[in-house]
């Protein structure tokens, strides 16, 4: 079935799609319209689930908790401020190894107060052990929710995946709904290995002495290593039986390129047109799109760029005192390489509160970055006004 | 042993033992033979819900667990929306029959999680809250809270800076949300315990048993007069047993002969400082209480509904 929706309501049908059991919310702009539509589905008995209207996000993340504890597919969904209400949660869930699954819409943190997007809110939560899905287009919202389930599911870890505000949050496109019948064939429904079991009765989270809880934090270093190859796999197994794939990463026109672009988000399908238009200029350019962000596919944007001379990170976010956290991320995965497998890593601090990211601001980027003959790991700031 | 005949109906409290030895609890604990008094009431098809409180200590360390029924430790301010969120679950999956519990202390009930404690009875989700209210912050050392009453030294309140400021009225703002069942109760009168246990079992929605639950070392008294300080708590009306039913029915537990508060003070080294001036202000302020208490359950019985 097709139907017209924004990128809010294609969460909320994914979650429909993968039978979420339990939804436990609280509303926050962008998201809202996310959970007014699981509401509507609720309501109008196409997804049966119980509903826990909270009166914050911190109980939010903890209402999927205690009901995904309970041996429940949970659901939920926020932005900015509540995300980082709920931070405390997000450990909780990670470590308690209960896999949640969360639509974030990204929005810039306050003061002062923004609705537009940036990606500080869910790359601030980069270290709480949960995946993190960068989305593009509102199919891809829509197939990473069910393909999300499927991955914390095989893996015991939380899932977050994150679509921009306003840019895909609000904006209409036609979305394949692949329904619940045929996502049942793909997901099955939930079981989990352990729960809260009252003819089996265990204690979960107790204290946990100095001589066990490294043990409990390497068994979630192997699970996220796990993650990557069940993040592969369920991309693949998706694309076969929906005819839709998107990878972990996408390389567009980046094995000859010279010059390859990084993006996440929203900004990826305007950098497709760009690399366009400036390939059919002549120009060596090409787009690496990071979709898993955590766990960093670190090999596979390695084996990406390893043939490029200079990489341009558009980073849509800013750790402050340091610089972009994608450009960061790809440093670092490249560090061990050898010096002719290892560009030269210019990274960008573009769009932020939701600045638009136009084709020429994009431009600017490439040609800038073309300019460059020295690797100095500078931030570069595009579009600052005096 | 077969039990005497003439003992049979000596007591309520059921023979069966949940909860096991090798407890963590300091001796003395209120909170631990309230749990105690409470499983053998609630029975294994239970699942507790224990946010940071003595009680995350108490039932021992990975791997072990004293509760004997499932435990889920959880942050916190977020004991009532984990249970509520628990039960959601269990009806999500099909599963009937069985008892929600969270536990909490008295910080993560008066203070951290009063939101969500009143989010989760204003939903009135289906669960069995239970406050033990060692009143004040004993798992961190004694720091004082929203239960802490008046005049009491703690180590946030040293000194000449003993807490000026009184006690919340836990149940009267429970009541306020309307709630199905309220009750308190406390470990010196065992029966009454396990009968508001059983009562709050009877009813659906969501139901709060506060607990006053002794604790030797926060108090500064001697182990051996827990149940004493609980029954002068009671006794002294700084305490009193009743239920509230819908939030306007009200039911005295007990009326016991009235004894001074100085009885139920002098048990307690965290009292110690105290004035008689001071003293007999809290004897007027506890007198007043039961005032308004008593005019409640007046005005519950005239205007019925």
């Amino acid at each position: 079935m097709q139907k017209i929706l924004t990128g809010n309501e294609s969460a909320a049908w994914g979650a429909m799609c993968a039978m979420a059991q339990v939804v436990s919310a609280y509303p926050i702009t962008p998201q809202t319209t996310i959970i007014e539509e699981l509401a509507n589905l609720v309501a109008k008995g196409m997804l049966k689930a119980e509903f826990i209207k909270v009166e914050s996000e911190h109980s939010a993340m903890a209402g999927c908790i205690g009901a995904q504890a309970a041996g429940a597919r949970t659901f939920t969904a926020t932005s900015a401020q509540g995300l980082a209400l709920m931070h405390e949660m997000l450990h909780w869930a990670a470590l308690g190894r209960l896999p949640v699954v969360m639509a974030n819409v990204n929005r810039a943190m306050a003061p002062g107060w923004s609705i537009w997007t940036d990606q500080n809110d869910s790359l601030a939560q980069r270290d709480t052990g949960w995946l993190q899905y960068y989305c593009e287009s509102n199919q891809e919202v829509l197939d990473t929710v069910i393909q999300a389930y499927k991955v914390a599911e095989a893996v015991d870890l939380p899932v977050m995946l994150v679509l921009d505000a306003f840019f895909l949050s609000h904006t209409y496109e036609a979305v394949d709904i692949p329904g619940q019948e045929r996502t049942l064939g793909y997901l099955p429904p939930y079981k989990p290995s352990i729960y809260l079991d009252v003819n089996e009765p265990h204690a979960f989270g107790g204290i946990v002495p100095q001589d066990v809880y490294m043990e409990f934090r390497y068994k979630m270093q192997l699970a996220m290593d796990q993650a990557l190859e069940e993040a592969d796999k369920a991309d693949e197994e998706f694309n076969r039986m929906f005819g839709r794939g998107y990878g972990l990463i996408e390389r567009y026109h980046s094995d000859d390129a010279e010059t390859i672009l990084v993006t996440a988000g929203t900004a990826t399908s305007t950098a497709r047109v760009v690399i366009d238009d400036l390939r059919a200029r002549g120009r060596s350019v090409g787009l690496l799109k990071i979709r898993l962000f955590r766990p960093f596919p670190a090999q596979l944007v390695r084996e990406a760029l390893a043939g490029c001379r200079r990489v341009a990170v558009l980073d849509r976010n800013i750790c402050v005192g340091m610089g972009g956290i994608f450009a960061q991320e790809i440093r670092s995965a490249l560090y061990h390489q050898p010096p002719e497998r290892r560009p030269h890593i210019h990274g960008y601090i573009v769009g932020l509160g939701g600045r638009d990211i136009i084709p020429e601001v994009i431009e600017q980027i490439a040609d800038d970055a073309e300019k460059r003959t020295v690797d100095d790991g500078r931030m570069i700031w595009i579009g600052l006004k005096d | 042993m077969e039990a005497l005949p003439h003992l049979k109906n000596f007591t309520e409290v059921a023979e069966r033992e949940i909860m096991t030895s090798g407890h963590v609890a300091c001796p003395g604990c209120g909170a631990a033979l309230a749990m105690r008094l409470a499983l053998k009431t609630l029975g294994r098809d239970t699942i507790l819900v224990i946010p940071a409180c003595c009680w995350a200590v108490i039932d021992g360390p990975f791997p072990y667990s004293a509760a004997g029924v499932p435990v889920f430790q959880v942050a916190f301010e977020t004991a009532a929306i984990s249970a509520g969120a628990i039960r959601y679950g269990l009806d999500a999956t099909g599963k009937k029959g069985i008892n929600v519990v969270a536990w909490a202390g008295d910080g993560g009930t008066f203070d951290i999680g009063f939101g969500q404690l009143s989010a989760a009875a204003e939903r009135n989700d289906d669960i069995i809250y239970v406050c033990y209210d060692n009143e004040a912050y004993m798992n961190t050392g004694i720091q004082r809270s929203s239960a802490t009453p008046w005049g009491a030294w703690t180590t946030t309140t040293p000194g000449a800076d003993f807490k000026r400021e009184r006690k919340k009225n836990l149940l009267e703002i429970m009541a306020a949300h309307r709630i199905p069942y309220g009750a308190t109760t406390t470990v010196a009168y065992p029966d009454d315990l396990v009968r508001k246990f059983r009562r709050a079992m009877s009813v659906e929605g969501f139901r709060l048993i506060h607990i006053f639950s002794p604790c030797p070392p926060g108090h500064k008294a001697l182990e051996k007069d827990s149940i004493l300080e609980s029954r002068y708590a009671v006794e002294s009306r700084v305490f009193p047993l009743y239920e509230v039913e819908d939030g306007t029915h009200y039911t005295l537990s007990m009326d016991p002969p009235k004894r001074p508060v100085d009885d139920y003070l002098n048990l307690q080294g965290r009292f110690r400082h105290l004035t008689d001036e001071q003293r007999a202000y809290i004897q007027q302020t506890v007198d007043e209480e039961w005032a308004r208490l008593m005019h409640r359950m007046k005005v519950g019985e005239a205007i019925g509904g």
